[in-house]
């Protein structure tokens, strides 16, 4: 461990060297592990590398408990080590703390980490993998947006954050998808469209929610010293930070704090970055409350204030915060855990080369993953090779 | 029996034991008999001590909303309330409030259980204390 490792994180020591998506939106006739394999090839190939070269795996596909091994049989890998961690949506950001540990010991050469889903031309329902409840089961929730909606609520309860602003984080989305060409939805978006929209779970309407897509993801990482003959500007992992305070809402210490006031600072402490130095924010926004909640919890702006943070095209292209440069989840893509898109835009982020939608020198970037109800929350930063 | 034989004692079957005093009208709550610490959900041990030494408490029933959703249904099936319920007791737990339209259930508002039934099964709901 290096004397300047915070929290034992190897810091700067691996990198991002590919990284891509495939069958976003609707892949008619293509199963899930069809158009992972997809993001797979071309993520390995923007790094010169084929299949054979990986010799460890990381993936979770939503109805298959065992993918390590169905999707290194697909790929014909014979891997050191087959990660299958599941933490819902934020899970992928795990495997990037476990595959920089394991790439900085030696113990393999290059990781791969993939994700694809179906579910809209499969079933059109957002699919979810966790297990009935026998104590909240009987109430119907509507999960997982009720589980949200009693987040917002809360916040607008104790906070005075209003629908307006909820709807902001939305518009704020559609204008990153609009730069977008692989951006799902890319109409115009008002405030008014989105308080007018359906009403799914008070207070939050259909626009408020992420999309329902298919879509597929994968990175590609090897350690610092191969990424410079392997990619013109890998996106190096400086640090990660992971926590989770409860699982079911009804155990959420506080409904306006989520464990990202936990794993942020940890990565940001690893990573030896201040907030001002971020340039480009990605997070995982699977309702507009998750935004507001999460540039608070993450330090953007005092708790309470996310609200009024994001008013007047603050998070839009052109605001002084790029966030979610994708469309996020509410715009571009979400099949069912979005985790590895946040991780994608940021690392192609500080690749560079996005065109319309790219944050023009950006060196640092912030990733950040949520899985099941608000409860996981895993944050990464990735920096450029300057800031190594 | 051995140390390993099922089922143990002292301690609580969660969901069996929680049914089987909803059916008799009572709404119990599990308590660390050590910690004297009362919380929810009903599970095996005490979270983060693991002390297995458990029993049911009689609850007071009042509590207050700590939040509150509407899921909105298609008509003609009808929207319905699902809130969070801060105990007297101190926990939290998610249930409904009835007696009033979903929307008018209100962050605050002191309630008090009840126990109905519903698809077959009795249910833990709370009403707004003094309503109907």
């Amino acid at each position: 461990m290096a004397a300047s490792d915070k929290g034992g994180f190897p810091r700067g020591r691996t990198a991002i060297v590919g990284a891509a998506t495939h069958g976003m939106g609707e892949a008619h006739g293509y199963d899930a592990m069809d158009i992972a394999v997809h993001a797979s090839v071309k993520a390995l190939k923007q790094a010169g590398l084929t299949p054979a070269d990986c010799d460890g795996l990381w993936i979770g596909l939503p109805q298959d408990y065992i993918s390590g091994l169905s999707f290194a049989q697909q790929l014909g890998l014979d891997p050191k080590i087959t990660g299958n961690n599941r933490t819902g949506g934020s899970a992928f950001l795990t495997h990037v703390a476990e595959a920089a540990l394991a790439l900085d010991a030696g113990v393999i050469d290059t990781a791969l980490i993939a994700y694809g889903s179906v579910q809209r031309t499969a079933s059109g329902k957002l699919q979810s993998s966790a297990r009935p409840d026998a104590f909240e089961g009987p109430y119907k929730p509507v999960l997982p947006v009720a589980a949200y909606a009693l987040a917002a609520a809360r916040h607008m309860h104790q906070y005075g954050t209003t629908p307006e602003q909820l709807a902001e984080v939305a518009v704020a989305a559609r204008g990153w998808a609009k730069l977008n060409p692989d951006a799902f939805m890319r109409d115009d978006l008002t405030v008014a469209d989105v308080l007018a929209a359906r009403r799914v779970a008070d207070p939050l309407g259909v626009r408020d929610c992420c999309l329902v897509t298919d879509g597929a993801a994968a990175i590609v990482m090897t350690r610092a010293d191969r990424a410079k003959d392997l990619c013109a500007t890998p996106a190096h992992v400086l640090g990660t930070g992971a926590a989770t305070f409860h699982m079911n809402i009804s155990a959420m210490p506080d409904l306006t704090v989520s464990a990202a006031s936990s794993s942020g600072p940890r990565a940001l402490e690893q990573a030896g970055v201040k907030l001002s130095e971020i340039d480009v924010v990605e997070l995982y926004d699977a309702f507009t409350i998750n935004t507001i909640l999460f540039l608070e919890d993450l330090g953007f702006c005092p708790k309470g204030e996310g609200g009024r943070f994001v008013e007047g095209g603050r998070i839009a292209p052109g605001g002084a915060l790029p966030v979610n440069t994708n469309g996020g989840g509410l715009s571009c893509v979400h099949p069912g855990m979005y985790g590895l898109f946040v991780l994608v835009e940021a690392a192609q982020q500080i690749m560079g080369g996005l065109g319309a939608r790219q944050v023009e020198g950006a060196k640092i970037a912030l990733a950040h993953g949520n899985g099941g109800f608000l409860s996981s929350q895993v944050t990464t930063i990735l920096g450029h090779p300057d800031t190594v | 029996m051995t140390a390993n034989a099922a089922p143990t004692a002292p301690g609580i079957r969660p969901e069996a034991d929680w049914l089987a005093h909803l059916a008799e009208g009572r709404f119990m709550l599990p308590r660390a008999r050590a910690s004297g610490q009362v919380f929810w959900h009903p599970r095996v041990a005490e979270p983060r001590t693991g002390d297995t030494d458990l029993e049911w408490v009689e609850a007071s029933g009042r509590g207050v909303v700590y939040s509150t959703s509407v899921m909105r249904m298609r008509p003609p099936k009808p929207s319905y309330n699902v809130a969070l319920i801060d105990l007297e007791e101190g926990p939290r737990m998610m249930s409904r409030v009835d007696g009033i339209p979903p929307e008018e259930v209100r962050i605050g508002m002191k309630v008090e259980a009840r126990i109905i039934e519903e698809d077959g099964a009795p249910l833990l709901v709370f009403h707004p204390v003094g309503g109907a």
